[in-house]
């Protein structure tokens, strides 16, 4: 057991603290919000030559070759400056699908324009009836002579109004609900039969509603019929990122919460004075301190390769960091009381961004749901 | 970073494991298993075994009899003795008195007592708490005068588990009236059968006889019985308090019981089907599991840095987690218990008085559950209650 960071891990964890202490104050981040892509192309070409961008990929495939610890690393800064540019989609998402599912050509292709920052990929995977069930898929894909049509309709597509390229899931048979049937088609995002509408998200991030009429795959990633494990593994990988970015989200909120108590008076004497809201800022620090724990847990269950066996542990991943930043956010929000209401204040920011990623990919109760639908992690005999 | 067990530490795992099938007396196990405490004569029994197998205390300095080994084979260690369930080493010898001597006590007290501690020759005590020293532990009134070649003890101590199988205690009391209130305080061994010391026990809620009263009077204590200096008792208390690092999470103990639960659960009809069918039921032990396995990453956690810092550096806020969620994780499970025997969990003791449940007025697994669920109560109350414990944090690691 050891939970330190190697020499080039700490490194990577030092100079990305630098850049977004630098470039991603309060401030810096309402700006990049109110720009026309709604984040910073700048911040992105600094993210390139940091080698964020191409971090998860192979070296033999022009990426860095880092591993779900590194990834962890990144998300955890990230979260810490609630970022707004489209890592996750593109470099956790986006890349886990060409890592995990993509012939060689064309993953070493798409990762060498990945890590150079000039290619965005986003996940098309939401749709109306599907809430968190990745299996319910509507969107359909036809043979065309030798490639496939897209045609359907899917939301909240993460930082899909700037994307180059999406990763689309969509049936090739079955019925809706069928675990099989499923192909994974990466659909250039300007071409026919593809029309976006973006907007913003509570959380500040970007995203938007991509209809497919008959558009024109480029690729099939993996077995067009049998794509769910593809994305499983993917969202599964994804859900330790979403981990290690929630803790960094709520050090950040449970830190501000603290200086916050020390320094406002009431009652002629500061309010981390009084014992019951010090039992609350006590308690989200074993919220926290508990989601931290199973942070690492996450990392090191999404390398398991028995299916199963790894989904049920990030069932448990998020169930349990999804219940603590909940109660984190909103105590965050409590003990500042009326300030943190406010728009200027970061705080707010935050828990929006905890509340968005609590949910992602399955909030707390489908996930509590699904893990005891499938008896739990301890074994009766 | 490295996040797994080794291969060493698992075969480690097997040959505790291998061990207990050997060794463990299948009768304490039961026993266990149906959620009452060990007996006496149990706990001396297997003490002894693990005594002869070398693995009486683990966490004591080889020297002393200790292991030798490291933090991760102290916890899987303590782990599996928990989900077989086996009897841990005696806290009060081992994790408490045994310690303190180690680090405060002198050549020939370390001689005299220790190998009877490994071997629970003698069976201690703890006399700590006293009716107007609780949380407030360094407001204690016992008070210890010298008077010649003896130290003379007068007081009361209470909350003192397992008193009365008790060979000796270890003491807190006031040697210096005049100082502040942690100055004045030395730490004295004392055996029970002194005349002066009277037993009187008290039965909580359960019903049980776990806790006494201990009283004082005119307890005549050789000089050599002090631990430490004089007037500097609190510095082993504090030893001895924070000497506990990883014991209170109980992560094997909490399996064991989810484990338990689970047959219950199945067992147990509830609308027409076993209630582990129940998707609420269902829900609600696996808020257990989710936190559990949270528990036991960050018992790795701290174990980590144990071997990191060796013991010395400064504490590390996963540390206080420990207390308080692996109290409520126990405390919750054993709620779900009483849950799932339903009706049949209001049985009161033990009707027919031996334990054999002859006359089956509930079914076997629901034996015991009620009691432990009342019991249990006072997980989050000892060892510095739930709350002082978030006082701690607010003022250690918030800066509050």
């Amino acid at each position: 057991m050891d939970f330190d960071l190697n020499e080039s891990q700490g490194m990577l964890q030092d100079s990305l603290r630098r850049l977004l202490g630098d470039k991603y104050g309060f401030e810096n981040r309402k700006a990049y919000m109110a720009s026309e892509t709604g984040w910073s192309r700048d911040l992105w070409a600094q993210y390139a030559e940091l080698g964020l961008l191409g971090l998860p990929f192979d070296e033999e495939d022009g990426g860095f070759g880092g591993g779900g610890e590194e990834v962890m690393i990144v998300a955890e800064q990230m979260g810490r400056h609630i970022t707004l540019e489209p890592w996750f989609s593109t470099v956790v998402l986006g890349g886990g699908f060409l890592r995990h599912g993509a012939e060689p050509g064309l993953r070493a292709a798409m990762v060498e324009d990945i890590a150079a920052g000039g290619l965005l990929l986003a996940f098309a995977q939401q749709e109306r009836q599907s809430r968190y069930d990745l299996h319910d898929v509507a969107t359909t894909a036809k043979k065309d002579g030798t490639g496939w049509v897209i045609t359907g309709r899917k939301g909240m597509v993460l930082h899909g109004d700037t994307a180059d390229r999406f990763i689309v899931t969509a049936r090739v048979a079955g019925g809706q609900r069928d675990a099989g049937g499923i192909g994974v088609f990466v659909v250039p995002a300007r071409s026919d039969g593809v029309n976006i509408r973006g907007f913003r998200m509570v959380d500040g991030s970007r995203a938007a509603e991509v209809e497919f009429s008959a558009a024109h795959a480029e690729a099939v990633l993996g077995d067009p019929e049998g794509g769910l494990p593809l994305v499983n593994a993917v969202v599964d990988e994804a859900i330790a990122a979403l981990a290690a970015e929630a803790i960094g989200a709520m050090d950040v909120i449970h830190a501000m919460t603290l200086d916050y108590m020390k320094t406002r008076q009431q009652f002629g004497r500061a309010i981390g004075s009084f014992q019951a809201l010090q039992h609350k800022a006590a308690d989200m620090l074993v919220a926290i301190e508990q989601s931290r724990s199973m942070a690492y847990f996450a990392t090191m269950a999404a390398r398991e390769t028995d299916a199963p066996e790894r989904r049920r542990n990030m069932h448990a991943v998020k169930a349990q960091i999804g219940r603590s930043q909940r109660f984190v956010g909103q105590n965050a929000i409590q003990l500042h009381g009326g300030i943190a209401m406010t728009m200027e204040y970061a705080a707010g920011h935050y828990f929006k961004r905890l509340t968005v990623n609590e949910a992602m990919f399955g909030d707390t109760d489908f996930h509590l749901r699904a893990l005891s639908d499938i008896g739990g992690l301890v074994q009766a005999a | 970073m490295e996040l797994r067990f080794t291969d060493e530490e698992r075969a480690f795992r097997q040959e505790v494991r291998d061990f207990l099938a050997a060794e463990c007396p299948e009768a304490t196990r039961q026993h266990m298993i149906a959620g009452k405490s060990p007996t006496k004569q149990m706990v001396v029994e297997w003490q002894r075994k693990l005594n002869a197998r070398g693995w009486a205390a683990p966490e004591w300095p080889k020297q002393y009899g200790g292991t030798g080994w490291t933090p991760a084979q102290k916890y899987i260690f303590r782990e599996e003795l928990q989900m077989w369930p086996a009897p841990v080493p005696l806290g009060f010898n081992i994790n408490m008195c045994g310690p303190v001597i180690i680090e405060f006590g002198t050549e020939a007290q370390k001689q005299r007592f220790l190998p009877r501690m490994l071997n629970l020759d003698d069976w201690w005590c703890q006399g700590f708490s006293e009716p107007g020293a609780g949380s407030d532990l360094a407001g204690l009134k016992c008070r210890a005068v010298r008077d010649g070649d003896h130290w003379v003890i007068n007081g009361q101590k209470t909350w003192t588990t397992l008193a009365q199988h008790a060979d000796w205690i270890f003491v807190l009391a006031r040697t210096d009236p005049a100082a502040k209130k942690q100055e004045g305080i030395s730490f004295f061994l004392v055996d029970m059968k002194t005349p002066g010391i009277t037993v009187r026990p008290i039965v909580t809620i359960e019903g049980g006889h776990e806790v006494n009263e201990v009283w004082f009077d005119d307890v005549k204590v050789p000089l050599d019985h002090l631990v430490g200096q004089e007037n500097k008792g609190w510095d082993c208390a504090k030893f001895l308090l924070g000497n506990e690092r990883f014991g209170q999470a109980r992560v094997g103990a909490s399996r064991e019981r989810i484990r338990r639960l689970k047959i219950i659960a199945r067992e147990t009809m509830d609308g027409g089907r076993p209630l582990i069918e129940d998707p609420e039921f269902r829900r609600q032990m696996t808020e257990m599991e989710v936190e559990l396995k949270a528990l036991e990453m960050t018992v790795m956690r701290v174990i980590a840095n144990e071997t990191k810092r060796a013991g010395t550096g400064k504490p590390d806020p996963a540390t206080s987690v420990l207390k308080i969620k692996g109290t409520e994780i126990q405390q919750g499970v054993s709620e779900l218990l009483m849950k799932a025997a339903g009706p049949y969990a209001w049985v009161d003791g033990d009707p027919d008085a031996d334990g054999s449940n002859e006359w089956e007025v509930a079914p076997d697994w629901a034996f015991g559950l009620a009691g432990v669920y009342f019991n249990w109560r006072k997980q989050s109350i000892y060892g510095g209650s739930n709350e002082i414990q978030r006082n701690i944090m607010a003022k250690a690691f918030l800066g509050l």
